[in-house]
């Protein structure tokens, strides 16, 4: 492949005292990847999308947006380089409106955060944007409340509305659908669908349905270390990875029942 | 694109009709209670210091002690350029402000890295060590004695001082008016809508692309001018500067002003401000000593049963009223 690929991680390793949470993970994602970041709890998965973004500084290792050097940068820089991030926990501006915490990231990505003199509501093309946006995740009947007040589902898609508002190159979405009830995961299905291809995302998922549907390549942490990295049913019927999701006793079990099945 | 609602954020540019009233009670206060414009223009002074300390506390969460830092250089400032013989009343108010500004851009950098308690300890420690150094400094100060015979020409060639306090309270308005129109615009553009943001959630802020730290300095930078020119007004008001101005005792007063008011609504200091000095005025002619007893309770009774202080508090039990009603 001549291509360069959208995010490349080498080497990335983070120690806490004598906790060693990430052990040398090299991580690649080629342009229009989607990627889905599996493994069991403690694996150290959400420590590596923080070395990733930069909300933690790793010990060693590189990291590299499209051919660019990130390593030493903050994770502002790499924000507006183009690597944005979801939280597993929603984060947001609790007492600001829905439309106004999209608006704060529509108005940072079109760098007109220093824009001091002109009001925020003669601002047409962010406010265009930011109703798009409002839209598109159908939050229309709660956009102008306080968006600590609206159901937990409803700011889980507030996060992607935030993180589409950023122009990502490439997205990590961290647990995008836990506490999104069934009714309107849809919408973040058809929001992760209508992506634009070229955007590479790296999802943390455990729901193996959304792994499926979306997830054109799986990669497996455990122990901090990234066990395998493939296509995704080759990937998941690996006896290893059976092995730490289900236990050797486990596994036997479950091939016992299906050799009776 | 659908209508922005009244309260939103986005739309803090646009007059309230509370707002409109206040200026135009200011201005009647000049008419009805000409034997208390020195206090009215103490009043709207206050005003605007507490306006600027808004901008910081209320619209960046930056918690300060060391807001009288940037008052007393103000107000040292225009002393000074008049005893150099730099008497225009406008010109040294902008230099003051200028001054108070800059020195506000060069420790912004460093203080704004803290945040919190941290944040409240090192401005606190800055505010007694400034005091103490002008203190010390009398050549420059005049110390204890303050400066005295800091006098400044018509404003604008044509307004004198001694008019019984007329000029300066129309002129401290004229102030006001401006620092609030400028304020209002500030808090509903990007800048400031980010910089609400950053209160909320700085860390959420620096994973949107924001570094923060700019903002915040520059929002520290604005806070410190508007400061150093309410100094400035007390300078010109008052043809004196005593090291009051740069006392804790000053920082604290403002950050009581607020809350009293209400934080992050920049009308709150409209309404903090006024009520503290007026009641502080007529409570220490009652006692001297014991005028703290009338505005302790007070602040008590605000910070727990109203949110929002004075003016959060008239919403509350407006918005029951109206809920009571059929």
């Amino acid at each position: 492949m001549s291509q360069t690929p959208a995010l490349e991680a080498r080497g990335l390793s983070k120690k806490f005292g004598a906790l060693h949470v990430t052990r040398d993970v090299s991580l690649t994602l080629a342009a229009g990847a989607r990627t889905a970041l599996i493994g069991p709890n403690g694996a150290g998965k959400t420590t590596l999308i923080n070395l990733l973004t930069g909300v933690l500084r790793a010990d060693a290792g590189e990291l590299r947006l499209l051919g660019e050097d990130l390593t030493r940068t903050d994770s502002a820089l790499r924000t507006r380089k183009g690597l944005v991030r979801t939280f597993q926990i929603s984060s947001l501006f609790t007492p600001l409106s829905v439309f106004e915490n999209i608006f704060v990231a529509v108005a940072q990505a079109a760098g007109r955060a220093f824009s001091i003199w002109r009001p925020a509501a003669r601002e047409r093309q962010l406010l265009e944007r930011t109703e798009a946006l409002v839209v598109q995740l159908k939050l229309q009947a709660d956009m102008h409340r306080a968006v600590g007040e609206i159901a937990y589902g409803r700011q889980r898609l507030v996060e992607i509305a935030i993180a589409l508002a950023l122009d990502p190159k490439v997205l990590l979405l961290d647990e995008p659908a836990a506490g999104i009830p069934s009714t309107e995961l849809d919408l973040l299905h058809s929001a992760m669908h209508g992506l634009p291809e070229d955007i590479a995302v790296l999802m943390i998922e455990h729901d193996m349905h959304m792994v499926r549907s979306f997830a054109s390549q799986v990669a497996v942490l455990v122990d901090g270390s990234l066990l395998m990295c493939g296509e995704p049913r080759a990937v998941m019927s690996h006896p290893q990875v059976q092995a730490v999701y289900l236990g050797t006793s486990g596994q036997q079990r479950f091939e016992r029942r299906l050799a009776h099945a | 694109m659908t209508a922005l609602p009244a309260n939103s954020i986005l739309s803090r540019h646009r007059w309230n009709a509370g707002e409109l009233v206040w200026l135009v009670c200011a201005l009647g206060c000049f008419f009805t209670f000409p034997e208390y414009l020195a206090l009215g223009t103490a009043v709207l002074v206050m005003v605007l210091l507490v306006l600027s300390y808004d901008l910081l506390l209320g619209f960046s969460g930056v918690l300060s002690l060391g807001h009288a830092v940037y008052f007393g250089l103000g107000a040292f400032t225009a002393g000074w350029l008049s005893l150099a013989g730099w008497k225009d009343p406008v010109l040294d108010a902008l230099l003051a402000a200028a001054a108070s500004g800059l020195a506000a851009a060069l420790l912004g950098p460093f203080l704004l890295r803290l945040t919190g308690l941290p944040l409240l300890m090192v401005t606190l420690a800055l505010c007694v060590l400034v005091f103490e150094a002008a203190h010390l400094a009398t050549p420059i100060t005049g110390g204890d004695d303050g400066l005295s015979g800091v006098q400044f020409a018509p404003v604008l060639g044509l307004f004198d001082w001694g008019l019984g306090g007329r000029t300066s309270y129309l002129y401290s308005l004229a102030w006001l008016t401006l620092v609030y129109v400028l304020l209002k615009r500030v808090v509903a553009s990007p800048f400031g809508v980010i910089l609400q943001g950053i209160r909320e959630n700085p860390k959420r802020m620096r994973l949107m692309g924001n570094r923060v730290l700019p903002h915040l300095t520059i929002s520290y930078s604005i806070g410190g001018a508007l400061a150093g020119l309410a100094g400035a007004l007390f300078t010109e008001a008052n043809a004196f500067v005593g090291l009051g101005v740069l006392s804790l005792e000053t920082s604290i007063d403002v950050l009581v002003m607020l809350v009293l008011g209400g934080v992050g609504t920049l009308s709150g200091a409209l309404i903090g401000a006024p009520v503290y000095m007026v009641l502080k005025h007529f409570a220490s002619q009652w006692s001297p000593f014991y005028w703290m007893l009338v505005i302790g309770p007070l602040l008590i009774a605000v910070v727990l049963f109203g949110r929002g202080g004075l003016l959060g508090s008239a919403r509350t039990i407006v918005a029951r009223w109206r809920r009571a009603q059929p």
